[in-house]
């Protein structure tokens, strides 16, 4: 019952938390934009001037920064090409009847749980450690060299942790919602003589459109800004093989001190996030129409 | 060609029997029925000739050839399914054009099939709408669409107008009906109302708990239904059952008359109170109370009988229409 009185009612109610949100984002958003506009660097005591699109022009030209947006760019797709397609795989194999079905999915989902951090070091200490780790003793065993990841392929290391952490994310979506596509649409397809593959592609795949496109808007957002997994592993290294743009940030900001040049690059991820989003909205938004 | 055999079928789902072993026989352009109650294993019997579930034991032979063991795709059936599964993210065009596309068909004899289709359903207007923009009947009459341009050698529907409302419901009745005499092919349908069946079916099957009770035209079974179960389930409304002395007269443990075959009037050898009248303009159907036979008795009268609520009347049975059953509800002869 949307009367006036109601709807103007429901305003007034909401108002708090919108001016809260509102100054929640617009006061940091603000200072940010404020602060990269600053000469400030926390080792030059004293004043801050104004220097004009000096930050901007010194954070863009760095050559880490090419190599930055670089790994951002592979980080994200590599894991959403991963998590995408590997979610896809697990949720079909899932979705199957078996014994022990419940047992098996709170194993698959599990990985979602563990912090960042603590997952990174396993895969660092546990997995990935040319010496003592388990694919470097497999290796020895087995008369290889081991590989040091970290030194050797450190980004595709760093995809394969992230992927790990996102994979039942993307499963758990996709298997949701291969469960809701209706049994007859299947078997009306076998009828009409579909084998696995024509259904997979003619009847799963556009059914499952919407359920992928979440799992990719939802991914791409938050695998812009993986930081722990960087540095509780390579640091960024070697050179700046995996340094992204949030590693680079908190390199100019809280390692160089340079909170000007920080904030320039904050703005710049910001804008570059956006034209990310409305990409991805353009792009694939569509099917959330539908 | 159309002509189905199922020889000592029977299916289990693990140790519960659904249907113990069973024959039919299924000739060629026949329309046959299966109903019966929820849960009586029509459905199931449909799915293991369609292929979609593997039988348990018995073979079932399609023109002759043993298709037990071929897969869904190459018995040449094909099926109309209660949801109607159609494909949503698909035009009208591309639903009826997929199992054509499955089988590989040179794209022009599809362009001209899906054609001669929608032209026949009267679907052309919507060839291009998606499934979610049609109503219910041009769902189904896609769904048909989409079965018949395989040219099958059987259709199986699969209660397929359930989800219609009434009027539309008897609009696709005569539909299907008139299909089946233009086509000339085998239809399987299945249906749990047994007007359907009587209205569209040249062969009856009535089923119960996964068990034949009787095959037969409508007629037959109307006219002369083997057991009790067939008496009370096809003919509306129900047959009334009288058990007792008044069945031990006619030398039966239970014998039936249709409300059809019991005349009203003011002299005869029932008497009972009107209950309940329902009138539907043609026909009124009273229920009787008091008659020391079976409560209420159900008594069909012409429209413009003016019976009211507590007037007593008196009822005659037409002898030659009285059927009489046995302890076990068998039809004695």
């Amino acid at each position: 019952m949307a009367t006036k009185a109601s709807r103007s009612a429901a305003r007034l109610m909401i108002s708090p938390a919108v001016l809260l949100l509102l100054g929640w984002m617009l006061v940091p958003l603000c200072l940010t934009i404020y602060f990269s506009f600053l000469r400030y660097n926390l080792l030059q005591i004293g004043e801050t001037p104004f220097a004009g699109w000096e930050n901007y022009y010194w954070f863009v030209t760095d050559p880490s920064f090419n190599a930055a947006i670089k790994n951002t760019l592979v980080l994200v797709g590599g894991v959403l090409a991963i998590t995408t397609i590997g979610g896809l795989f697990a949720a079909i194999l899932l979705d199957r009847p078996m014994f022990g079905t419940g047992i098996i999915r709170i194993m698959v989902i599990a990985p979602f749980f563990v912090m960042p951090t603590v997952s990174a070091l396993v895969w660092k200490n546990m997995f990935m450690n040319p010496v003592n780790g388990i694919f470097g003793r497999i290796a020895t065993s087995l008369g290889f060299q081991p590989i040091d990841f970290f030194g050797q392929i450190p980004l595709a290391s760093i995809i394969m942790i992230v992927s790990w952490t996102w994979l039942p994310f993307a499963t758990l979506i996709l298997l949701t919602a291969l469960q809701s596509l209706d049994q007859e649409q299947l078997e009306a397809a076998e009828m009409d003589g579909a084998g696995w593959w024509s259904r997979f592609w003619f009847i799963m795949l556009p059914h499952l459109a919407r359920a992928i496109t979440v799992v990719i808007l939802i991914q791409t957002i938050f695998l812009l800004s993986i930081f722990a997994e960087i540095l509780v592993t390579t640091n960024g290294g070697p050179g700046t093989a995996t340094t992204n743009l949030t590693y680079l940030i908190y390199v100019s900001s809280l390692l160089q001190f340079d909170v000007g040049m920080g904030s320039a690059g904050g703005v710049i991820a910001i804008i570059l996030a956006n034209i990310v989003a409305i990409f991805l909205m353009r792009m694939i938004g569509k099917n959330l129409d539908a | 060609m159309g002509q189905i055999q199922l020889k000592q079928i029977s299916k289990s789902f693990g140790d519960v029997e659904v249907i113990p072993p069973l024959d039919l026989h299924i000739e060629d352009g026949e329309f046959v029925v299966f109903v019966g109650p929820s849960g009586c294993g029509k459905s199931t019997l449909l799915r293991l000739i369609a292929g979609l579930e593997d039988v348990t034991s018995g073979s079932i032979k399609i023109d002759g050839n043993d298709a037990t063991a071929t897969p869904p795709a190459k018995r040449g059936l094909a099926m109309v399914f209660q949801s109607y599964a159609l494909y949503p993210h698909m035009s009208v065009r591309k639903n009826i054009a997929f199992p054509l596309k499955m089988a590989k068909m040179d794209q022009g004899e599809i362009d001209k099939r899906v054609t001669d289709a929608a032209g026949v359903l009267n679907l052309t207007d919507y060839i291009d709408r998606r499934p979610s923009q049609l109503s219910g009947g041009q769902r189904q009459r896609v769904a048909i669409g989409r079965a018949i341009v395989r040219e099958p050698a059987a259709f199986l529907f699969d209660e397929p107008l359930s989800n219609l409302d009434a009027a539309l419901r008897v609009g696709m009745r005569l539909e299907i009906s008139e299909l089946h005499k233009r086509l000339d092919t085998t239809m399987i349908y299945v249906t749990h109302d047994q007007v359907e069946a009587m209205t569209m079916a040249d062969k009856i099957v009535v089923l119960q708990s996964g068990v034949i009770e009787q095959v037969g035209s409508p007629l037959e079974l109307y006219q002369a239904p083997r057991n009790k179960f067939v008496a009370g389930f096809i003919g509306s409304p129900k047959m009334n059952f009288i058990e007792d002395a008044e069945a031990q007269k006619h030398g039966a443990h239970a014998i039936g008359i249709r409300p059809e075959h019991i005349e009203v009037g003011d002299s005869g050898p029932w008497k009972g109170v009107v209950g309940v009248a329902e009138h539907l303009g043609s026909d009124t159907f009273f229920h009787i109370h008091d008659t020391g036979l079976a409560d209420p008795l159900t008594v069909r009268a012409s429209g413009e009988v003016a019976f009211s609520y507590g007037d007593t009347i008196h009822l005659t049975p037409r002898e030659d229409r009285i059927h009489r059953f046995d302890e076990r509800g068998m039809r004695i002869a």
